[in-house]
């Protein structure tokens, strides 16, 4: 790998900060470890799947090829084959169902939430309130970010700080706490997707849509805008600070205060 | 009384010669050619702007063009390639085919034919030319979600027309093609003794019907919502966006089968005759197809799962999902077990048939793996969905229509393409497709989402290997059409029966077949 990079670095110079992230981040939350156990498990099963279908295949035409001189077969039909490979899939596919329909159930249970954040999609920016606390603020790209993905901007943008994933007001939350997440638009339909924080709903005109959070670890998560929502779609990240419990009381009770001393 | 006849009959050939000969036409077999002729123009036409959009995708950053054409760009790119490219090139398979396969001597409405097909030139430049509006093209997806695609500027109207007149064009095709495989087989040919190719486009022709009116009524209420003050989806006037995507999708996963099924025909048609060999488990080939059919009508809310649908309605549309895994799976084996123990050559269709059965079947896997709601929850929207469904749809659907232009083309024109282009033509195809798309599967799991004309840097190496891959893909096409111009210049003639191991009532016409073919019916066994 480390070659290839090489090889790459010397044709593209610019592209050579990145990682080769090839996988699904297996995420920080009870919603995302499930999401990442799900699709390793049918990743699997389809490779097996993979490596027998094909193989049988590739061994027929190494071997069952005219060149070789293989005179072919006469038989066309057989009801009991076709049964058993109508059946052995079926019961894989329930196999599946079985896991994948707990684990939904799991994920659409937004009971007993202790702290509950609204969110609103706006092109293009997102709105933040913290219905219990009365704390709420806008946050969109931050100002470098938006200097830099102008067309021909001149600015390199592998050396922007977190390019396009990164905001001006962060979304901070507590963590080992169930959080219920509200999601509404005004304008068109968004949606709320931090990869690592588990799966995305969409933020609808009209609806309010709930999903769940429980964060595990602290550190600061980035996702973005993943419903097309005009132009700037690509320009509306979302930047969550994990905090422990009593860090959030105490970013909460400083936001409360500016907000005071603001309409003061 | 049979002078008169005689003279009926000779009118039929002083037909028009030029450009009239082609704007009059109701013959199959010209009409045939108008389609795939227009089909391919399409084609370069919709993959011109894929390279834009990959030349963009390059390097972080924007170089080229802003995100609102970056978004009309990604939109007009997938509309000219499902109606312009995929469904035009089916039906104009059809139109050749469909008439030499089952021994009928033309289609069965020859002038709604005509019709069906000069509709699309007009639909195109009038979808095309928006691209020139001041407020310039649709950008909103092809999709068309509310309230986004009613934010549009003067490109609206005009793409719902053209969308219309597109439905009309195929829902003309489609009642043509029943008719004629209903009413005009040769006798004997019941129908359990169909080809495949013909049971597939009976089958996608009735998908046509049910699903194509659907969307006629989805965007006429996107119209009226834009002008005449109804609010179906505007939520502010007690209307429901989300509505529109049921419906769509109503229309939309139906429309998803009618791209491929009749892939599926084709490539079980090219198999049997290079294994030299039957084609294993016909009646379940068919029932297969049917079942997928019936399900593509029950699945419609799995491109929605994350719209915030009750508990029960996303179990519901994952477990009928999944359940289109069996009777696809079913095909598969049965492709399998055609080719095992056949005796097989690697003819240029036969390469194309081969890649597209594995890489649908990739794409298939992918596709079972976007079924499971909980890791949907994380695909929705991203690349792994982009890389899913180009998995499907270029070397699925478009890697069969390239195998039957290779497959018939002989037949068609009397001359046979160059082997060892041809060739070269499958392997520089098949290395880049998967070049520009398997990339995708991995910025996609990684977190990019799709429809963005910038992304973070982390994704930037697997889109760069992804333009790369898109670049070779398309100049890869133009050696096609150097191998189209080069068959068509030669004056070498083929042997009726182009491939030796190929079977059905085409091959016993001449090559090329004449003018009207089959006026008496052929004898059956």
């Amino acid at each position: 790998m480390r070659k290839i990079v090489t090889l790459f670095a010397a044709i593209f110079p610019s592209i050579t900060f990145a990682a080769w992230e090839v996988n699904m981040p297996r995420g920080v939350t009870p919603t995302s470890e499930i999401a990442y156990d799900i699709h390793m498990l049918m990743f699997w099963i389809t490779v097996i799947i993979g490596i027998l279908v094909f193989g049988v295949m590739i061994y027929s035409i190494i071997y069952h090829r005219k060149s070789v001189g293989y005179i072919p077969a006469n038989f066309h039909e057989s009801t009991k084959v076709e049964i058993i490979w109508t059946i052995i899939p079926f019961l894989i596919l329930i196999g599946c169902a079985i896991p994948a329909t707990k684990a939904l159930i799991m994920m659409e249970d937004t009971s007993d939430a202790s702290v509950t954040l609204k969110v609103t999609g706006y092109q293009w920016m997102w709105e933040y309130e913290y219905l219990e606390d009365g704390v709420n603020f806008f946050s969109k790209i931050d100002n470098e970010s938006n200097k830099a993905r102008r067309l021909n901007s001149g600015i390199n943008v592998n050396k922007v700080d977190n390019y396009l994933r990164n905001v001006d007001n962060i979304v901070v939350l507590p963590t080992n706490t169930k959080v219920r997440i509200l999601l509404t638009a005004s304008d068109v339909i968004h949606a709320w997707w931090v990869p690592e924080l588990g799966g995305k709903k969409d933020a609808i005109p009209g609806y309010i849509n709930e999903m769940w959070l429980n964060i595990k670890k602290p550190g600061t998560y980035r996702g973005q805008c993943a419903e097309l929502c005009g132009k700037d779609h690509a320009f509306m990240p979302i930047v969550v600070k994990a905090v422990p419990k009593i860090e959030f009381k105490k970013w909460v009770s400083i936001q409360k205060n500016n907000r005071v001393a603001k309409n003061k | 009384m049979n002078t008169n006849i005689d003279n009926v009959h000779d009118d039929h050939h002083h037909t028009p010669t030029g450009i009239m000969r082609w704007i009059t036409t109701t013959n199959h077999k010209d009409i045939g050619t108008l389609y795939l002729w227009f089909s391919l123009l399409m084609f370069f036409i919709g993959g011109f702007m894929a390279l834009i959009i990959r030349a963009e995708l390059f390097e972080p950053g924007l170089q080229l063009v802003i995100p609102g054409f970056f978004n009309q760009m990604t939109t007009m790119h997938a509309l000219i390639m499902i109606f312009g490219a995929v469904m035009p090139a089916f039906v104009g398979l059809a139109n050749w085919q469909v008439p030499l396969m089952i021994g009928a001597p033309d289609m069965a409405l020859p002038r709604l034919n005509n019709w069906s097909f000069w509709i699309l030139p007009f639909a195109f430049t009038m979808m095309l030319s928006t691209l020139f509006f001041e407020s310039g093209g649709p950008a909103a997806g092809w999709t068309l979600y509310p309230p986004l695609s009613l934010q549009g500027g003067d490109s609206m109207p005009f793409v719902i027309l053209s969308i219309h007149m597109l439905g009309i064009s195929s829902i003309l095709g489609a009642i043509n093609i029943i008719a004629t495989i209903l009413n005009m087989r040769a006798p004997g040919m019941t129908l359990m003794k169909l080809p495949m190719f013909i049971w597939t486009w009976l089958i996608t022709a009735f998908l046509l019907i049910a699903a194509m009116p659907v969307l006629a009524g989805a965007i006429t209420m996107l119209l009226t919502d834009r002008f005449f003050g109804t609010s179906f989806f505007t939520a502010s006037g007690g209307g429901d966006p989300v509505m529109f995507q049921h419906i769509f999708w109503f229309f939309g996963h139906p429309e998803v089968y009618i791209l491929i099924l009749p892939a599926f025909g084709i490539v079980s048609t090219i198999l049997p005759t290079f294994s030299r060999k039957k084609l294993f488990g016909y009646d379940s080939m068919v029932y297969a197809t049917v079942s997928i059919a019936l399900l593509s009508f029950i699945v419609w809310a799995h491109h929605m799962f994350t719209v915030g649908m009750p508990l029960a309605g996303e179990i519901f549309f994952m477990l009928t999902t999944m359940l289109i895994a069996v009777p696809t799976g079913v095909k598969v084996f049965n492709w399998v077990a055609t080719m095992w123990q056949g005796s097989m050559t690697f003819e240029t269709p036969m390469l194309f048939s081969i890649a597209f059965i594995i890489l649908f079947t990739i794409g298939g896997f992918s596709g079972l793996m976007l079924a499971m709601t909980p890791a949907d929850f994380q695909y929705h929207d991203t690349y792994f969905v982009v890389a899913h469904f180009h998995y499907v749809l270029v070397p699925g659907a478009v890697f069969a229509i390239i195998a039957a232009v290779y497959y018939w083309l002989p037949k068609w024109t009397g001359k046979m393409y160059d082997e060892g282009l041809g060739k070269l033509h499958f392997w520089l195809t098949t290395i880049f497709v998967n070049l520009t798309f398997f990339p995708q599967h991995f910025v996609g799991l990684a977190g990019m989402p799709r429809r963005i004309p910038d992304y973070p840097v982390q994704f930037a190496d697997f889109n760069a290997i992804s333009s790369i891959g898109a670049f070779g893909f398309g100049l890869s096409q133009l050696l096609f059409l150097y191998i189209l111009y080069k068959t068509l210049k030669q004056n070498k003639t083929v042997e009726d029966k182009a491939w030796d191991g190929a079977e059905g009532l085409e091959w016993t016409l001449s090559s090329p077949p004449p003018y009207h073919s089959f006026e008496t019916p052929p004898k059956i066994n």
